[in-house]
């Protein structure tokens, strides 16, 4: 028997391994799987909290799976990026674990739509599980081929959990979020070819030193980068992206917006900043911010003219996605470690954010059986914790200090006015401002209470339904007390970019 | 005829722009792999000095199971993975009255299911030095499983849903205990121990091969069975004819 | 080797094919179909890949590896997009998936 201590690195496995075999065993038993599911969410929590620790105390490591070194075998490393994304899922995964058995518990206790319910609630524990297998698998690869199959796993789980709803919208959607998402997987894979008969390696650090790409390397990364912009619904190729997220169940909704979208996100960030830095090109750069730009103008624009709440959540995901597109732009002036640390801020701080709101959507539409905006009146008084979770989420969007998504807007805005490229600064706080009319004009229907109104008798729903909204709400809304830590996470993590960075970060 | 023909003469605007775009991006990547030089060796090398300590004579059974085994564990669960999402989406249609199975048909089946698996078995034994494998196996099983679907043998329809389940889930199951085991006792993920790579690669390519056989036959029945979960009749989780053409 | 040349270069024109037959024939089917073909083209040029190092003597067996991955996949999501396919047409009755169609369905909003 071998002995672990703290410093092996084969503990990385853990966040891969534990929701894995918890997604088969879910599949495998039909009772108990809530159990099963909450366990191995824990679990994953407490794993990451200690690779956590681990990165902190002995630095950046790499795990050989199998013992085959790089170039044959495949490496999984953990780094400041990559151990923050896996702390945001864990952390988000389990409020949606806790708020999905509260919402199924609600909908089953309705009698005329139970069967319906019962099929939903039974794959959605093994297919939630197989998904949070692939997206930490996902985090934690360095090797391309790996970073395709994980990818593919993420895909087919996150589309058969669109379509779980069972309503005609739902499958329609769902439908043509999977013939995108196979676009994207099969321009990746191209992507891979070119790379592999270019490089004639598959791995992340061995690729990252190859110096006589030529033509072939810049194709497969264009490749890689088109089938990763498909995945992660970059304006303009967005379009799958609001009926899939809007028509799912609430707690796949906050799983698609907050995680899934990340996971492809992340790896293109990793691509173009790390591994293949050396030849990504100032127009490449200013290209993909104006695609940013855009996508959070006209998302912005979309979600104010929705009926329903849904919906604009959902528009309102592409235009948050576009903030993380405008810091690559802005990664000339600013130095490596706050490029990553503007990309993790706005995505640890959407996520939460956004899983909220979803989560918030979801109440109300179980509490009202329906979600169309103008009739949302008065809800304050029978869903107060959920109304005060969608407003807290909300100011984490528009970017009031001292939420998340204020540090990173804030950094955005110092290196766009470092860099004397003020139009970024502009579509930031246009967007910013944007933001705050279609929150606000949910907001003020909650409180608003019109002439002769009769509220609805509120039921008492139960508190799994309610409070993680909350939690994760507040958590995005004082993501921004806790930057000094993550920064340090993110500093440590990164040794190619250890680099002491600037004091005048708030 | 003549919709025929407006329907294919509406190659409008849009189509034919597309078409120059996909025709200019065929031909840019087409001269870029005219470009690319062919002296990288690949990985090539490193497998042949690695391949004896792999426990199998064939480079591609040591690369998938053994220096990259991770990739197949990862792959066999997106297999499982869509099961789980067809059976989530439709009960399997079976036609609604039996109708009597043609004599000829019968003895196909009688003859050559058993054939099938037992070619099934030595493709897998054979995986170890030759091409062959889980996965080759497994998709003559899932063969062997469609004729009998296709043949609608009557006691298909009654399958009950936990065995199905344990056999499809055998295969990862069991390569994540393999997997499990391999770490606690050298310390890697996959890593086997010495000498043992050669039966345990055949251990995992047998249960594997299993669950992919029948992957393939729940995928081709096209939901999950009568019994799977017991639940209230509701129209929208029926198929609403009962034949499966 | 032109061998590995002529591989390579069918799979791309495939691969076109497969993608402008997927963005625009509205035909579910005809869709995962492309997807097909495109799958077939990139594995194409992946086997070619594998014999290029034939020059010096041996085969490359981690493309073929490579393959028979993605085979795998490429099997597990064609028949998961033809189920969804067939609830598409069950639910909503459309045998086509026109720009049109998306637009509406789009304004349905399900909790």
């Amino acid at each position: 028997m071998i002995f672990f201590n703290a410093e092996t690195p084969s503990w990385m496995i853990s966040p891969i391994v534990v929701p894995l075999t918890a997604g088969l065993l879910c599949f495998l038993l039909s009772r108990r799987t809530f159990v099963i599911a909450l366990a191995a969410a824990l679990a994953n929590l407490i794993a990451v909290c200690f690779l956590t620790c681990q990165l902190l105390v002995f630095g950046p490591m790499r795990c050989h799976v199998g013992g085959w070194l790089p170039p044959l075998g495949i490496t999984l490393r953990t780094d400041g990026p990559a151990v923050l994304m896996l702390l945001m899922t864990a952390v988000t995964g389990l409020a949606i674990t806790l708020y999905a058995r509260g919402y199924f518990t609600c909908r089953i206790s309705e009698p005329r739509l139970a069967g319906r319910h019962q099929r939903q609630q039974r794959y959605f524990w093994p297919l939630w599980m197989l998904l949070l297998a692939g997206l930490n698998g996902l985090f934690l690869s360095n090797d391309i081929f790996n970073l395709y199959v994980t990818l593919e796993l993420i895909g087919i789980s996150a589309a058969s959990l669109a379509a779980l709803s069972g309503k005609p919208a739902s499958q329609l959607a769902s439908f043509r979020y999977l013939m995108v998402s196979l676009l994207g997987s099969l321009t990746y894979l191209l992507g891979i070819v070119f790379l592999y008969r270019t490089c004639g390696v598959l791995d992340l650090d061995l690729l990252r030193n190859f110096t006589a790409g030529g033509s072939g390397m810049r194709v497969g990364l264009a490749l890689m980068s088109v089938g990763l912009l498909l995945k992660t619904a970059l304006f303009p190729l967005h379009f799958w992206l609001p009926p899939a997220h809007a028509n799912a169940l609430a707690p796949v909704s906050a799983i698609l917006s907050a995680l899934v979208v990340k996971g492809s996100f992340y790896l293109l960030f990793r691509f173009w900043f790390e591994v293949f830095a050396s030849i990504i090109t100032t127009s490449a750069l200013n290209f993909m911010g104006a695609l940013g730009a855009i996508a959070v103008l006209w998302g912005a624009v979309q979600a104010m003219r929705q009926q329903r709440l849904k919906l604009m959540v959902a528009y309102s995901t592409v235009s948050q996605l576009g903030y993380l597109f405008i810091a690559f732009p802005l990664s000339k002036v600013a130095d490596g470690v706050q490029v990553w640390s503007i990309v993790i801020f706005m995505a640890l701080a959407h996520a939460c954010a956004k899983s909220a709101m979803f989560m918030a959507a979801g109440t109300v539409f179980l509490h009202l059986g329906h979600d169309r905006i103008k009739d949302l009146n008065g809800i304050r008084s029978s869903l107060p914790i959920t109304v005060f979770a969608y407003g807290i989420a909300g100011v984490s969007l528009m970017g009031l200090p001292p939420s998340g998504g204020f540090i990173g807007k804030w950094m955005l805005l110092t290196s766009s006015l470092a860099s004397l490229e003020w139009w970024w600064a502009l579509v930031v706080m246009a967007g910013s401002l944007l933001a705050s009319i279609y929150v606000f004009r949910v907001m003020s229907r909650f409180f608003v209470i019109p002439e002769g109104f009769s509220l609805k008798k509120s039921e008492p729903l139960s508190p799994l339904l309610e409070w993680p909204a909350l939690v994760l709400a507040l958590i995005s809304l004082f993501l921004g007390l806790a930057a000094p830590r993550l920064l340090h996470i993110l500093a440590t993590g990164n040794t190619a970019l250890a680099q002491v960075f600037p004091g005048g970060l708030p | 005829m003549s919709k025929i023909r407006n329907r294919r003469k509406r190659l409008d605007g849009f189509q034919r722009l597309l078409l120059l775009l996909v025709i200019c991006l065929t031909t840019l990547l087409g001269t870029i792999i005219l470009t690319i030089p062919e002296n990288t060796p690949g990985l090539a090398g490193a497998v042949a000095r690695l391949q004896e300590r792999s426990g199998v004579e064939s480079p591609v059974t040591a690369v998938l199971l053994n220096f990259r085994g991770y990739d197949t564990l990862l792959e066999v669960m997106v297999l499982l993975l869509a099961v789980i999402g067809v059976w989530s989406l439709a009960k399997a249609p079976f036609p609604q009255q039996v109708t009597d199975i043609s004599p000829v048909q019968m003895g196909v089946v009688r003859l050559l299911a058993p054939l099938m698996c037992l070619v099934a078995a030595y493709l897998i034994w054979q995986g170890s030095h030759l091409a062959g494998g889980a996965f080759q196996g497994g998709a003559i099983l899932g063969a062997a499983g469609v004729l009998m679907l296709v043949t609608e043998l009557p006691w298909l329809r009654g399958i009950p849903a936990l065995p199905l389940r344990i056999g499809l889930v055998l295969g990862p199951l069991l390569f994540v205990g393999v997997a499990l085991s391999c770490l606690f006792l050298t310390g890697n993920l996959l890593g086997y121990p010495e000498g043992t790579a050669g039966w345990l690669i055949l251990l995992i390519e047998a249960a594997c091969a299993i669950s992919v056989g029948l992957t393939l036959t729940s995928l081709f029945a096209g939901g999950r069975p009568e019994n799977e979960i017991p639940d209230k009749h509701h129209p929208a989780d029926h198929a609403p004819n009962g034949d499966r053409s | 080797m032109i061998t590995t040349l002529l591989y390579s270069l069918t799979g791309l024109i495939l691969f076109g094919m497969g993608l402008f037959t997927l963005i625009t024939h509205s035909h579910p089917l005809r869709k995962i179909l492309a997807v097909n073909v495109m799958s077939t083209g990139v594995f194409l040029i992946l086997v070619a890949t594998a014999y290029i190092p034939l020059g010096q003597g041996e085969v490359d067996p981690v493309p073929h590896a490579m393959v028979l991955t993605g085979i795998v996949v490429s099997v597990s999501v064609t028949a998961l997009a033809l189920i969804l396919a067939c609830r598409v047409q069950e639910t909503s009755n459309l045998a086509l998936l026109k720009r049109k169609e998306q637009a509406k369905t789009t304004k349905e909003v399900a909790g």
